[in-house]
């Protein structure tokens, strides 16, 4: 079949136990009946997993790290595009987000194409502003309180009772059931992510996630929703099943309407024993579990790259539901040589244009 | 065929997560001039280290600022935060883009008369005022910001004494989300004590409650405190107004907006995270519109923004005087300038950026000052490609606070020099002598 | 072992990456520091090294000795060269 043959950048290739978005999203890009180009992976460290998948990513280059600010991943991204001409970039982690928002209209002047939500849209679904957004878009959002300095910790059990979460801004959240564990995840979270701190009260219940695609205009592409049926010991969902939950879909038929948010997302949510809704998180990207959108008959990614290259997606049909996804873990085999190169070039493949 | 450029060798062991070749030395081209002065040249002609101020980002950074939030509020002034820089000539720029001073001691305030500033264009915060001073302000005429309940009757007295009365604004501290409290500045909102300071100036009948005044703290990055803050200060001047049929001249809400800088437990670089003066403006724009007053009884919006105007337009050339090479492996390179003169080393990660080409792999390296102390480090470890004796550097967004909280230690303060169109240059303050460090001194008669 | 034997079952490629077979740590060095890891796997001794260093490279400076004692130093701290190796 002849598809189109456009080259679609993806970053996040760190597949690790706490993986990051860009191997799934690259296998359902690969897997969109439509797409018959090529994929490049951007990776920040020689040694991110993904970037061995070779049968998935022939061609990668590392990006400077977001710390090192714009003006050193524009560069590199003018350097990557006169390599291999990109049609468009689906940047998959919180931390570079900003970056590629603030450089979305020189991408596009160089003919790189994105589909993100803008820098308010970005800000507004912060761990910070949640409760903000929770009360514009009437969705349940659970008590929070944002912490710049440890001694509020102290007096904190007043408006948040124990257990309660500590939060990172962008990653990192750990339960404390105590003054003292507080205290200690503030500082470990403070390490790592830096200021300021989310405090946020824990809500039991049934987790439930929502992979969703919003059109920029209030409306929503598309959205699935699943039910983590595995976690690892560090939360993170192993294994999940495609459901369907009306409730849930209309959560993100509010968010949308409520945000105008364009592009992917991914809304971490609570079923409590009264069987309410909480919306815990926004993620601002696809998650890590995406592949099983496209195994279910919703390929988000790949609406997401026919967004960015200014093409209209087809209609999504309804989702398979009960489609699963578990995962595994393989140990690909590297050669050295292709080490070096990553780590002396800080590319690899990058042969030819496409013609 | 030429032979390639020598380069100091180095070896860099591969270490998970620190595998990434293209730092930010790579995308950066050196800095060799500031607005058209060659960087060699204001060395040769006034030394290193040297502050240079960009006489063209003050005034850009003064305007963007009028600009964002005039375009929201009908009226809007800006008073220049002295303590942030009160050098004479930065002072002068702020004041001839319109700006009225904001000072909070007898120092600040004269500093600010003897630049020709009238005192009804002065306004005077912080908790100490002396009797002489605040007798000096209110008979000029400055704005007094009053801090606390003995203040207010000092304020009283000197008013009885001399048969004035004289306006005066209330200091607000209120609590906002995410915002450590500066709860020991002014009158506290949430325990009442601001409505009792109010209803006590009232009764009083010697003083006009004509403003509100709140500063929140200082690298501010998420604006919402500010709608928060905006928001309190709304309802307060209503309450106020209902309550005493008091109408406020002004709502001052202080400084406090975040610079370009980074710090040093921020993720992002300030360039990313640091939100632009327009979104400032909407948060606090979005609060005001609270106050129930009819609009053309609107008060005027005080801002007293101060490293966010300043810090972007100073830099600190500083040149390397010695190389090393630590136990760790790191490379250390000193400085001649240090924590002495580059204060806010202690809390930001300041930009560096080479002054010529550089050759060679940047490798993990630390900046230290010329002190003999062990806390000298201007930046702990970045990469940096490698640097000769004699080189310069540029450390970036220097211009907040450095300048005035300077440290006269073992050695002196170095020239400030102001950049303004054509890359003309002129001192602002010059390289401090051994006269000026000695001169007050005295010899007592039995030594 | 000879002081330099480690070096030379380096496996040391154009690009300056070097594999350390033994541990298993890689490494970049850059054109000069690969030049003077062949000089001493050649068993060159530190006059030898700086001279072909000023035969290769334009802008030696005058203590050249001292960079190549310092990149001896590097090498010293990442075992490849014995604790006690001196040029
Ligand atoms: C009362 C007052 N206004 C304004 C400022 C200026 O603050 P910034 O430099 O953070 O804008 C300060 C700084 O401490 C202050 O205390």
């Amino acid at each position: 079949m002849d598809g189109e043959r456009l080259t679609i950048a993806v970053t996040g290739l760190n597949a690790t136990d706490n993986p990051g978005p860009g191997v799934a999203v690259i296998r359902a890009l690969r897997e969109a009946p439509g797409f018959a180009g090529r994929i490049v992976g951007l990776a920040y460290d020689t040694l991110e997993p993904g970037i061995y998948a070779r049968d998935l990513v022939p061609d990668v280059f590392l990006l400077p790290y977001p710390s090192q600010g714009i003006e050193a991943l524009e560069a590199r991204l003018r350097y990557i595009h006169g390599r291999i001409p990109l049609d468009a970039v689906i940047p998959t982690l919180d931390s570079e987000l900003p970056s590629f928002i603030a450089l979305e209209g020189t991408l596009s002047e160089l003919g790189i194409g994105t589909f993100l939500p803008t820098r308010e849209q970005f800000d507004l679904r912060a761990k910070a502003g949640l409760p903000a957004l929770g009360e514009r878009a009437g969705i349940l959002v659970p008590a929070s309180r944002v912490v710049t300095d440890v001694e509020a910790l102290y007096g904190i059990h007043r408006e948040i009772p124990y257990p309660l979460y500590v939060k990172g801004l962008f990653y990192g959240a750990a339960l404390a059931c105590s003054v003292d564990e507080a205290v200690q995840a503030f500082h470990r979270v403070v390490a790592q992510w830096g200021l300021p701190v989310i405090v946020q009260t824990r809500v039991d219940g049934e987790e439930l996630d929502v992979v969703a695609l919003g059109d920029g205009r209030g409306g929503l592409v598309g959205a699935l929703p699943m039910r983590k049926t595995w976690l690892t010991d560090k939360g993170k969902g192993w294994a999940g099943v495609a459901i369907r939950d009306p409730e849930l879909e209309a959560m993100a038929v509010r968010f949308m309407a409520a945000t105008r948010w364009r592009g992917p997302c991914e809304l971490e949510v609570m079923r409590d024993r009264q069987d309410r809704y909480h919306l815990l998180e926004v993620n601002p990207r696809f998650p890590a579990w995406v592949y099983l959108a496209a195994g279910a008959g919703l390929n988000l990614p790949w609406a997401t790259a026919l967004l960015a290259t200014g093409r209209e997606p087809p209609p999504l049909g309804p989702h398979r539901v009960g489609t699963m996804f578990v995962r595994i873990s393989l140990d690909q085999i590297a050669d050295i040589a292709d080490f070096e190169r990553m780590a002396t070039a800080g590319e690899l493949g990058g042969g030819g244009r496409t013609g | 065929m030429s032979k390639p450029r020598y380069e100091r060798p180095v070896l860099i062991r591969h270490e998970a997560g620190l595998m990434n070749k293209f730092g930010r030395v790579q995308a950066l081209r050196p800095l060799t001039e500031i607005d058209g002065a060659a960087v060699d040249e204001l060395v040769a002609a006034y030394g290193s280290p040297l502050f240079v101020f960009s006489e063209r980002t003050l005034v850009e950074r003064a305007r963007e600022l009028k600009e964002a939030f005039a375009r929201r509020w009908p009226r809007v002034r800006l008073a220049w935060s002295y303590k942030t820089n009160y050098l004479g000539g930065i002072c002068r720029i702020f004041h001839r883009e319109g700006a009225f001073a904001e000072v909070v001691s007898d120092f600040e305030y004269d500093k600010a008369l003897g630049l020709g500033v009238p005192p009804d264009h002065i306004h005077w915060n912080g908790p100490y005022k002396t009797d002489a001073a605040l007798t000096r302000a209110l008979a000029g005429g400055a704005i007094v910001h009053l801090d606390h309940f003995d203040e207010l009757a000092a304020a009283e007295r000197i008013a009885e004494r001399l048969d004035l009365r004289p306006s005066v604004a209330l200091r607000i501290s209120l609590s906002v989300e995410g915002v450590p409290e500066w709860s020991r500045f002014g009158f506290h909102l949430e325990s009442g004590q601001a409505r009792d300071a109010v209803a006590r100036l009232v009764a009083g009948n010697r003083l006009e409650l004509v403003g509100l005044h709140c500063h929140l703290g200082t690298f501010i990055a998420d604006v919402r405190a500010y709608g928060e803050q905006a928001r309190k200060l709304a309802r307060l001047a209503n309450e106020i107004r209902e309550r005493h049929g008091v109408r406020l001249g002004f709502i001052d809400i202080g400084g406090g907006f975040a610079s370009h800088n980074t710090l040093k437990e921020q993720y992002l670089p300030g360039t990313q995270a640091t939100p632009p003066f327009s979104r400032y403006a909407e948060a606090v724009i979005e609060g005001l519109c609270e106050l129930t007053c009819p609009a053309r009884e609107q008060p005027l919006l005080v801002l007293e923004t101060g490293r966010a105007l300043v810090d972007d337009a100073g830099t600190l050339i500083a040149t390397v005087h010695a190389n090393k090479r630590l136990p760790d492996g790191r490379r250390g390179v000193v400085l001649d300038a240090g924590v002495n003169v580059l204060f806010t080393a202690f809390w930001y990660r300041h930009d560096v950026v080479p002054c010529q080409e550089t050759h060679g792999t940047p490798e993990p390296t630390v900046l230290f000052g010329p002190l003999c102390m062990n806390i000298d480090v201007i930046r702990d470890s970045l990469l940096l490609p490698p640097l000769q004796v004699g080189d310069r550097i540029a450390l970036r967004n220097c211009g907040a606070y450095n300048v005035t909280q300077w440290m006269q230690f073992i050695t002196y303060r170095p020239a400030v020099v102001l950049v303004g169109d054509g890359g003309r240059h002129a001192l602002l303050r010059r390289c401090e002598t051994l006269d000026d460090v000695v001169g007050p001194e005295q010899t007592p008669p039995w030594l | 072992m000879g002081a330099t034997d480690k070096l030379k079952d380096l496996a040391l490629s154009e690009s300056g990456f070097v594999f350390d077979p033994y541990t298993g740590s890689t490494f970049s060095a850059n054109d000069t520091g690969r030049k003077i890891l062949d000089g001493l796997r050649r068993g060159l001794d530190r006059d030898a090294i700086a001279a072909e260093l000023r035969q290769g490279w334009d802008g030696v400076p005058d203590d050249l000795g001292r960079d190549i004692d310092d990149f001896v130093l590097l090498l010293r701290r990442q075992h490849l060269l014995p604790p006690d190796f001196s040029l």
